[in-house]
């Protein structure tokens, strides 16, 4: 009795999340699916294996699509060259400033996503201050703009999932055991070599969560290009969001989103294969 | 040549003082802008200092509401989340079972899954459903399935370093499970899942792009706003933003100094001897 219990516990206790994740998000994704197949106009979709909604998509859209990639893939780019400095500083170097550090890190979350972006549509407009610099040093031409252009929305972007990838790899250096590197100093490694051949492998599994935890919502974000991009920056999200919401075509914005999840999950998978789900789930391997 | 060495010595810990300051940047920024004065109805260059709008944070019927809407929907989608989501941490760290692997992955993708999709494909869902139609229910469904994986995670991290010797001590004194569970486990793991709330509670209040999918008419804090940015951002939303902004960071510090005060206290986590030893004559003169 009780071994049948013990077999059937975990069961019990997975059971509701997994209900909810299977109904709220394995099966809107088979309708999505199914959607994106339909032809037809709104009020009268019919499902007909329609495969012409991807094709037409991808042809009218292929423009974003690379575009939704490029940007992200700069801005996580950016945020990795940010982040490593930051976490390696709160791990390593800040003493007793570590907390308020870390609260830096996760002070952004605290106001509203929106907001935050429409801070920066502020700090990046014509009569900002920082574009008066920008266009003293020369960066900027004296008479060009920062915001509505690709360098706004990619700045946007790097700031708003910066948190994403300083937090993984904080959390790995902080779990690095600092005898190894003493170790590598004992053995006679400069400190860039200790750094490159030490310090950089075992942070590893934090660099790749957070490059995912990064790469994955920016790609699909439509915010920042909506508020610091013009006409010539929309991303992927901005069309899937217009043509469900403003023009109701929705077997063609399904198509989208299924296309942007596959890429995706293509992308996650081999990197979950090259590391192991461990550090996106942030447990240690077992 | 002094102050160039000491620059290289410190390049690093300089480059992250940067950084944290361009973290705080817009914040600062929100938080001057709430003094702002503007002449016309948009809030972007600064005009003169009043403190009108923060006596009248709370003037602006439909930011109110929008604003109650929010936080109902956080509550009830942090308290459901967390509960299904820290049963699931159970299972995972404490059971071996079949289907663990698959249980894993379902949690995962969520997120690994880009918003937009996650918005799109429920509204496929509830489209294709007919009801309920768009509205609290449907917002709550969706914060909720997006909230889980998180606490699953926030709270397995937590379980991971419990001493299940513990429990057994439990055990050997007397307790069943249920008050083994309710005195020793729960009490242990509650800081975990304090945290894993607190993130469900920050993503659902802050979550637009899902929401703007499956909303209908129903509006939230960061729909009202995404709506006013077309006709301009009432100085009020910087007001109540950062009021946000303080509550949540105080609840915040004073959860921080609680579970470290509280660990000082049971000295449940061996794996961090490093800290201050556990006060009073319990303490082992040497471990």
């Amino acid at each position: 009795m009780t071994a049948v219990r013990r077999r059937l516990a975990p069961y019990f206790l997975l059971g509701p999340g997994t209900i909810w994740l299977v109904l709220f998000f394995v099966v809107p994704l088979y309708y999505l699916g199914k959607l994106s197949l339909e032809s037809g106009v709104l009020g009268g979709f019919e499902f007909s294996w329609h495969w012409a909604n991807y094709k037409d998509a991808l042809s009218l859209y292929d423009t974003q699509f690379v575009r939704s990639f490029v940007y992200a893939g700069a801005a996580t780019i950016l945020a990795l060259l940010l982040a490593y400095p930051l976490a390696y500083t709160i791990a390593f170097k800040a003493g007793r400033w570590r907390n308020l550090m870390l609260f830096a890190v996760i002070a952004p979350f605290f106001t509203t996503y929106l907001i935050r972006t429409l801070a920066w549509e502020t700090i990046l407009s014509d009569q900002s201050p920082v574009v008066s610099v920008l266009q003293f040093v020369g960066v900027v031409p004296a008479d060009g703009h920062v915001l509505a252009t690709a360098p706004a929305v990619i700045a946007g972007l790097t700031y708003n999932f910066l948190p994403f990838m300083v937090l993984p790899i904080y959390a790995s250096l902080e779990r690095l055991d600092v005898r190894l590197i003493e170790a590598a100093q004992d053995l006679y490694a400069s400190s860039r070599q200790a750094f490159v051949r030490v310090t950089l492998p075992l942070s590893a599994p934090g660099i790749v969560a957070g490059t995912l935890l990064t790469f994955i919502p920016a790609s699909g974000d439509y915010v920042n290009a909506q508020f610091l991009g013009s006409a010539g920056n929309q991303m992927i999200g901005n069309v899937i969001q217009s043509l469900y919401l403003k023009q109701t075509d929705y077997p063609s914005a399904a198509a989208l989103s299924f296309v942007l999840m596959a890429l995706i999950l293509i992308i996650v998978l081999v990197y979950i294969k090259f590391s192991g789900t461990e550090a996106l789930m942030g447990e240690e391997a077992r | 040549m002094k102050a160039w060495n000491w620059l290289r010595r410190h390049a690093i810990a300089i480059l992250g003082g940067l950084v944290v300051v361009y973290m705080l940047v817009p914040i600062a920024v929100i938080f001057f802008f709430s003094f702002n004065d503007p002449t016309g109805r948009y809030n972007f260059n600064w005009v003169g200092f009043t403190t009108e709008h923060w006596g009248n944070a709370f003037g602006i019927p439909e930011l109110n509401e929008a604003l109650v809407t929010s936080l109902k929907l956080a509550l009830l989608a942090t308290l459901i989340s967390t509960v299904i989501g820290t049963l699931m941490a159970l299972a995972l760290v404490r059971h071996e079972f079949r289907g663990r692997r698959l249980s894993n992955f379902l949690i995962v993708i969520p997120m690994a899954t880009p918003e937009i999709v996650i918005g799109s494909a429920l509204l496929s869902f509830f489209l294709l459903l007919g009801s309920p139609g768009l509205g609290f229910e449907t917002l709550l469904i969706a914060h909720v399935m997006f909230c889980i994986s998180f606490v699953v995670v926030v709270v397995r991290s937590r379980l991971i370093g419990f001493d299940r010797r513990l429990e057994e001590a439990a055990r050997d004194l007397g307790a069943n499970s249920f008050q083994t569970f309710r005195l020793v486990t729960l009490p242990l793991i509650m800081p975990g899942i304090f945290g894993g709330a607190m993130l469900a509670f920050a993503l659902s209040i802050d979550d637009f792009v899902i929401s703007n999918f499956n909303s209908g008419t129903t509006v939230t804090f960061p729909l009202y706003i995404f709506g006013a940015a077309q006709r301009g951002i009432p100085v009020e939303v910087n007001v109540i933003a950062m009021i946000l902004f303080f509550v949540t960071a105080t609840a915040m510090g004073v959860a921080t100094w609680q579970q470290r005060r509280a660990e000082k206290m049971a000295g449940v986590r061996p794996d961090q001897e490093e800290t201050a030893p556990v006060p009073g004559p319990a303490a082992p003169a040497s471990a």
